[in-house]
């Protein structure tokens, strides 16, 4: 509040009000997905039929936790995989993209520059079926000239690592690229002028510079990979990630299982982002 | 430009010619490619804009078409209105530990996947969900209701998913307004709406653009909510090319609705843009 502009009382309460009411509504989905985890009962929803741990550890029909589902964590594991590599290579393009956009003055930056911003003003899905289509075109080329069959080419975790991967690296860019426009190139020559050369100088001080940056951009890099959706359903083939495992599940109908998986996932998410603000704000 | 540092530049470029050449441009003009020809007989193609005919001519495909664009253009005013109140609140009203926290809990539901916001919701609304049996316990209801699978309630869930993307860069860009010139505003006359309108909303201009243009975008290209919540009737345009793709396999149709979907959104966003005086550097960068 200004204190110096005067607000009646009335405004006051009716603002906050307001306010409150927006967060309990950006609250209310999320509780009553963590609560319906512990519901004894096969469906989320209410009755309440008393509290369990058993859509997190049972062993049993018909309330098989998380912990025993094999197709869940077959989906957990496939996730977590496409989403370190799609983190891996998103981070790494989005290092030298950001070296080339603050170091290099060329001929077409200005038009290179905008063609990186686009991934993000693309529809997921069409992102998706672009790949989808252009793969499958090079794939039957293949096989038209050399009668070979590369599976690769095909619906799978390869796609959905790439479909992921072209647009998470604008991301990393932009937050990679911001940092390094901070960083003072005095540094750099100072350790030029004392001998070093060019690489070892960037290795052992712009590097160790960008670093809190860069495990920031691969903390986002996973967490979008881990949720995305759009984009991963057009290229998935038959071992699907985590998000498509439960639409697939949600479709036939729920049970509290999807709760009990979706609090984990809420909770792992919270911890891996408290993790990045606790690590930037280190000196 | 030096040899070495010439072999340094080529070295930097090539990861980004690659990943914009191999997965975004070629893929596009492949997908133009595809959707600009049909089938004659089995493997033997013609090129031709019958598919570009048939989406314009089939009313279920046109009416769909501009449903979701109507639909998700009404989606970020209605976001813009709900975010603009909350996000001033944060940036002007509220003061140190509280305007931290009021922000990390803006910023918590998107770090939960979409399709768990989603379920949340179908949870909440569904013939035996909380709300039914809320509006049968006060007596407002003496039946169970079924709100899922209306319009107003895929709004809800779309308004809900893309929030945090409008709140965000518009308590960004309304922190960087100076009290003192909102003070000069009253200290000259004015009242708290024509503050509103002739300080405080100029000011935020470059926010409430960013925001609509990534709400825009998050609405029209949304899969989960429209499919989950909305009804039989609502159907969205990325379900069509979804079909076309997955369940019927007719590519060529699939790629010109993507195409479709593409250029709406490219003109939705450049209109936006060229309305406010803004590039695109600007506005994402």
């Amino acid at each position: 509040m200004i204190p110096t502009i005067p607000q009646s009382r009335a405004f006051r309460l009716v603002y906050g009000g307001y306010v409150a009411l927006f967060f309990l509504y950006l609250a209310l989905p999320l509780t009553v997905v963590a609560v319906f985890a512990f519901n004894d009962s096969q469906f989320p929803s209410l009755p309440w039929e008393g509290f369990t741990w058993n859509w997190f550890f049972g062993e049993e029909r018909p309330q098989i936790g998380v912990f025993h589902e094999r197709g869940i964590l077959r989906a957990v594991g496939t996730s977590a995989f496409v989403a370190v590599c799609v983190a891996v290579l998103s981070v790494g393009v989005g290092t030298t993209n950001a070296f080339l956009f603050n170091r290099y003055d060329f001929r077409g930056k200005g038009l290179l520059y905008v063609l990186m911003l686009l991934p993000l003003v693309i529809p997921g899905i069409v992102l998706g079926i672009s790949i989808l289509v252009f793969s499958s075109t090079l794939a039957n080329g293949v096989w038209d000239l050399a009668q070979m069959d590369i599976q690769a080419l095909r619906p799978g975790l390869l796609l959905v690592i790439l479909g992921q991967f072209s647009f998470i690296t604008t991301i990393a860019t932009l937050v990679i690229s911001a940092r390094l426009q901070k960083f003072d190139r005095t540094l750099e020559e100072a350790a030029l002028n004392l001998g070093a050369d060019r690489l070892t100088a960037v290795r052992t001080i712009t590097l160790p510079f960008l670093a809190p940056a860069m495990i920031g951009a691969v903390v986002v890099a996973f967490l979008m990979s881990f949720e995305n959706f759009n984009t991963t359903l057009m290229l998935v083939g038959s071992d699907a990630p985590l998000t498509i495992a439960m639409f697939d599940r949600l479709k036939e109908g729920s049970t509290p299982l999807l709760n009990s998986v979706s609090l984990l996932l809420m909770l792992g998410s919270s911890l891996l982002a408290l993790l990045v603000i606790l690590f930037q704000r280190r000196p | 430009m030096r040899h070495q540092s010439r072999i340094a530049f080529i070295l930097l470029l090539s990861p980004l010619v690659l990943w914009l050449g191999l997965l975004i441009l070629i893929p596009h003009v492949d997908m133009l490619l595809i959707s600009l020809r049909e089938r004659v007989s089995f493997g033997v193609y013609e090129t031709s804009l019958t598919q570009y005919k048939k989406a314009l001519t089939e009313p279920l495909y046109l009416r769909t078409f501009w449903r979701t664009a109507v639909m998700s253009v009404l989606a970020t005013a209605i976001t813009l209105l709900i975010a603009f109140p909350v996000a001033y609140y944060i940036a002007k009203m509220a003061k140190g530990r509280l305007q931290q926290v009021l922000f990390m809990l803006c910023l918590i539901p998107f770090y939960v996947s979409e399709l768990v916001r989603t379920f949340g919701w179908m949870i909440l609304l569904r013939e035996t969900g909380i709300v039914s049996n809320l509006l049968q316990w006060t007596g407002l209801a003496d039946q169970p209701v079924e709100l899922l699978y209306t319009d107003a309630t895929m709004m809800v869930g779309l308004v809900y998913t893309s929030m945090l993307f409008m709140v965000v860069p518009l308590v960004t860009t309304l922190e960087s307004l100076d009290d003192s010139v909102i003070e000069a505003g009253y200290d000259l006359g004015g009242n708290g709406l024509s503050v509103l309108r002739e300080i405080i909303i100029p000011h935020a201009m470059p926010g409430i653009v960013s925001g609509c243009i990534v709400v825009f975008m998050l609405s029209l290209g949304n899969y989960l909510t429209p499919t989950m919540l909305g009804g039989k009737d609502s159907l969205w345009f990325t379900e069509m090319i979804y079909n076309q793709f997955i369940v019927r396999s007719n590519w060529e149709l699939g790629a010109a609705f993507g195409f479709m979907l593409l250029v709406l959104s490219s003109v939705i966003v450049w209109g936006m843009l060229r309305l406010t005086g803004r590039t695109l550097k600007e506005t994402m960068g």
